[in-house]
């Protein structure tokens, strides 16, 4: 993907630079339509073009309003509860909802402590909160717990930005979130009554997914990427090897190599339910491309580093584990997100395999002779929120990549 | 002494034989788990029964495919239908890089503009495709668009285009008896026209003031191939325009649906990812290149082509190979809507045969193949655009 573009290295700088986006060039002393003339109305031709796209733009603006307003929308709120949980058990959802309120807690509180593109992240979660909870089709138990969710924002927003002691608990609350969360919704290993794997469902399972999959894929990825860099030829051609392949096949090869083979690897039997075979495979598959994008960090690295840690006489362990990789991971932050965007969507491929995903149980829902041919209001239901999350993920890291170069101006 | 001197430096921090250590040590675990996934295998296969080898290509497929570019039945072995998938990974592979390349380019030169609204929209169109997964936009283009349009007897007509629940029909040709003459006419045309344009070239250079060598190039190729075009009698090809008939389409070609849906969701997503790098490629050119055109008092478009664009291409050659690979990558996601390419026949094979690792085994040779190929022809073409550099 585009992430490709840091292994130039020069072109890193370059672009960095063109983020910005367009914007209306607007000079102090000239008024509104002085500067719409210059933008738009430059000259026969940009006029054309201006009045062309104008057209084309309204069309589809209206196009669009008019499909969400006039139309039918009971698929969606029939089916809210399975597309956002699955098969969840109702009378275990509390967990669900203290995993919900934790994390909006963590999210206030980071927009609290460190501002910056928290303030995004809370924003979109507290506005998706606040559309289903005034909804008039949720439960009010739903509109309950998603209004305490907001008011969880809230709270941590205030204490982080009084308090920023806080600083330290966050982030080790952030590092336990996933497992925290994981082991309530499958009930701490029998603690509580566990939920199976193929009790989740829709979003829930999506998220699941992708956050056990990208957490998976960190550490493998980095360790292929130094192994690429080592200076052991047997170590460097393995993985050499190992990236070259599983980025040369597609991920539907790898998702049924997962599902087919990883029981005949076993010895023909099925230990592993299929979720987990799924999550195995995407940890795999995104290891590799994330070596990629760690490796262009760490060749961005200047020599200078390398000889001024060993001149302080440290190993090589140190001398990777704190000088270097810290600041290749700096690095590539941008990308790495790119990456996890990248993971987010492709968990929609697990519907071919035949696992009810968010996707895949739109897809389940549309087969369902009740709902024929409403195929465009599921999907575009899906697609919003792949939208909203993905781009809430891209617009983070252009903030992150503008606030890390300018540590370096 | 000197004995002493040998034995101070024991063998876990001797420099030559720790890294040969290291590297035995991972042969032997990275082996021992390769040997204990073989043996695994084994016993698994033997448990189902199946004796690892390819000799099952040979046997009868029996299963039918929609759409075959070579001429196929269900009574043909298994390797002919592999081969069947793998020719229509290509068809799909081939248009989709052909139409993103082009949408991809407009789009990131749009996003460039300094047309505000332009420009907006242009970036729009890439948020959009690119933050919602592919599969999903092939679904929207299946399920919601293409199979919620009129049966083909009510089929939607736009102009010679034909538009129904079983996909589109689109004019084509067919060849004739001069079509050979016609396209050796063509290239010695081709060939003559732009011997023009060097020429007109070579005297604007020399002496200074406008030729206007491209407009006439073009001028000695249109009238050459209208002289040629009343010399024959008849054009290159046949046209084949469709024709509505009250229940049926005739003529044209005929475009399945899910050969239409896979095809425009590859060419949306990944032209949103070559817009960008177009984009990011001109705007990595430094900008003293373009000051310094129009100090020489070049034409914009001349200066974009001679100047600007030389550059950029090297800059975006190798994030446009990983592109066009992961296109044809992406193209076996047309599994989920019953386009056979090599992935969906492959799956289909397996589920018949139970000869699950070989057929995966055919299946990744073969991405690894297009993986190879496609790297050969673009090092050669980055290679080429390298020379220009100093």
């Amino acid at each position: 993907m585009y992430v490709n573009n840091i292994q130039q290295e020069g072109e890193f700088n370059s672009q960095l630079e063109v983020t910005a986006g367009t914007h209306l060039k607007r000079n102090n002393n000239s008024n509104l339509s002085e500067s719409l003339k210059k933008n738009l109305f430059d000259g026969w031709k940009n006029t054309l073009l201006t009045v062309l796209t104008g057209i084309f733009s309204l069309i589809v603006i209206y196009q669009v309003i008019t499909f969400v307003v006039t139309n039918n929308w009971d698929v969606i709120y029939d089916n809210l509860r399975l597309l956002m949980i699955g098969q969840y058990p109702i009378e275990e959802i509390w967990r669900l909802w203290i995993a919900l309120d934790l994390v909006s807690l963590l999210i206030g509180l980071t927009w609290g402590l460190w501002k910056g593109a928290g303030k995004a992240v809370a924003a979109t979660f507290g506005s998706v909160f606040f559309v289903f909870a005034v909804i008039p089709w949720t439960t009010l138990n739903t509109s309950l717990n998603l209004t305490a969710s907001i008011a969880l924002i809230a709270v941590g927003y205030f204490a982080g930005d009084r308090l920023d002691g806080l600083k330290i608990p966050t982030l080790i609350l952030w590092a336990l979130y996933i497992p925290l969360a994981l082991g309530l919704i499958t009930g701490f290993g029998g603690l509580l009554e566990p939920v199976l794997s193929r009790e989740w469902g829709g979003w829930l399972l999506t998220v699941i997914i992708a956050s056990i999959s990208i957490i998976g894929c960190f550490p493998l990825g980095v360790l292929l990427a130094l192994g690429r860099r080592s200076e052991l030829p047997v170590i460097r051609y393995f993985c050499i090897g190992y990236i070259e392949l599983v980025r040369g096949i597609p991920l539907i090869m790898v998702l049924f190599i997962g599902q087919l083979l990883i029981p005949l690897f076993l010895g023909g039997e099925t230990g592993i339910d299929n979720v987990s075979r799924a999550i195995i495979a995407y940890t795999f598959f995104a290891a590799a491309y994330l070596a990629e994008n760690v490796r262009g960090g760490l060749q961005s690295i200047p020599a200078g580093q390398y000889e001024a840690a060993q001149a302080l006489g440290l190993n090589k362990f140190k001398l990777t584990f704190f000088i270097i990789l810290p600041q290749a991971l700096k690095a590539v932050i941008p990308a790495l997100v790119g990456q996890f965007i990248t993971i987010l969507k492709d968990t929609s491929l697990v519907a071919i395999i035949g696992l009810a995903d968010f996707l895949g149980t739109a897809r389940r829902i549309s087969n369902n002779p009740e709902y024929l041919g409403r195929y465009m209001e599921l999907y575009i239901f899906v697609a919003a929120f792949y939208f909203i999350f993905c781009y809430l993920m891209a617009h983070v890291s252009r903030h992150l990549e503008r606030s890390l170069s300018k540590g370096n101006q | 002494m000197e004995l002493q001197k040998k034995k101070s430096t024991p063998l876990w921090r001797n420099k030559k034989m720790i890294p040969i250590i290291l590297q035995i040590l991972f042969v032997i675990i990275i082996g021992s788990l390769l040997w204990i996934l073989v043996h695994n295998t084994r016993i698994g296969l033997d448990r189902i029964g199946i004796r690892f080898g390819f000799d099952f290509l040979d046997l009868r497929a029996g299963f039918n495919i929609n759409e075959s570019l070579i001429e196929y039945s269900t009574s043909d072995p298994y390797a002919r239908a592999l081969l069947v998938g793998l020719l229509s990974t290509l068809r799909v592979s081939f248009f989709g890089i052909i139409l993103s390349t082009i949408i991809g380019v407009l789009v990131g030169i749009a996003k460039m503009s300094s047309n505000w609204l332009l420009s907006k929209v242009a970036s729009i169109y890439i948020e959009v495709f690119r933050n919602t997964p592919l599969l999903l936009q092939i679904f929207i283009l299946n399920f919601a668009v293409f199979l919620s349009l009129p049966t083909i007897q009510e089929a939607i007509g736009v102009g010679p285009f034909y538009l129904s629940n079983r996909g589109a029909v689109i004019p084509w040709f067919n060849t004739h008896d001069l079509t050979w003459m016609w396209s050796l006419l063509l290239l010695v045309y081709v060939i003559g026209s732009f011997l023009v344009f060097k020429w007109l070239m070579k005297k604007e250079i020399e002496e200074g003031r406008d030729t206007h060598p491209f407009s006439a190039a073009f001028g000695v190729f249109v009238l050459l191939n209208i002289v040629t075009f009343f010399v024959f009698g008849q054009g290159p090809v046949n046209m084949l325009v469709p024709k509505f008939t009250g229940d049926t389409i005739v003529g044209g070609l005929a475009l399945t649906t899910p050969f239409l849906s896979i095809l425009l969701a590859l060419t949306f997503f990944t032209s949103t990812y070559i817009a960008e790098i177009v984009r990011g490629g001109i705007q990595a050119v430094p900008k003293g290149q373009t000051e310094a055109t129009q100090a020489l008092g070049f034409r914009p478009a001349n200066a974009m082509r001679l100047v600007i664009f030389p550059q950029a291409v090297r800059i975006i050659i190798p994030p446009m190979t990983s592109q066009y690979l992961n296109l044809i990558k992406n193209s076996s996601l047309a599994l989920a809507v019953g386009y056979q390419e090599i992935v969906g026949v492959g799956n289909t094979v397996m589920n018949q045969s139970g000869r699950t690792l070989e057929v995966i085994l055919v299946i990744i040779g073969v991405y690894l193949f297009f993986n190879l190929t496609i790297s050969l022809i673009m090092n050669y073409f980055n290679k080429k655009f390298q020379l220009i550099e100093r």
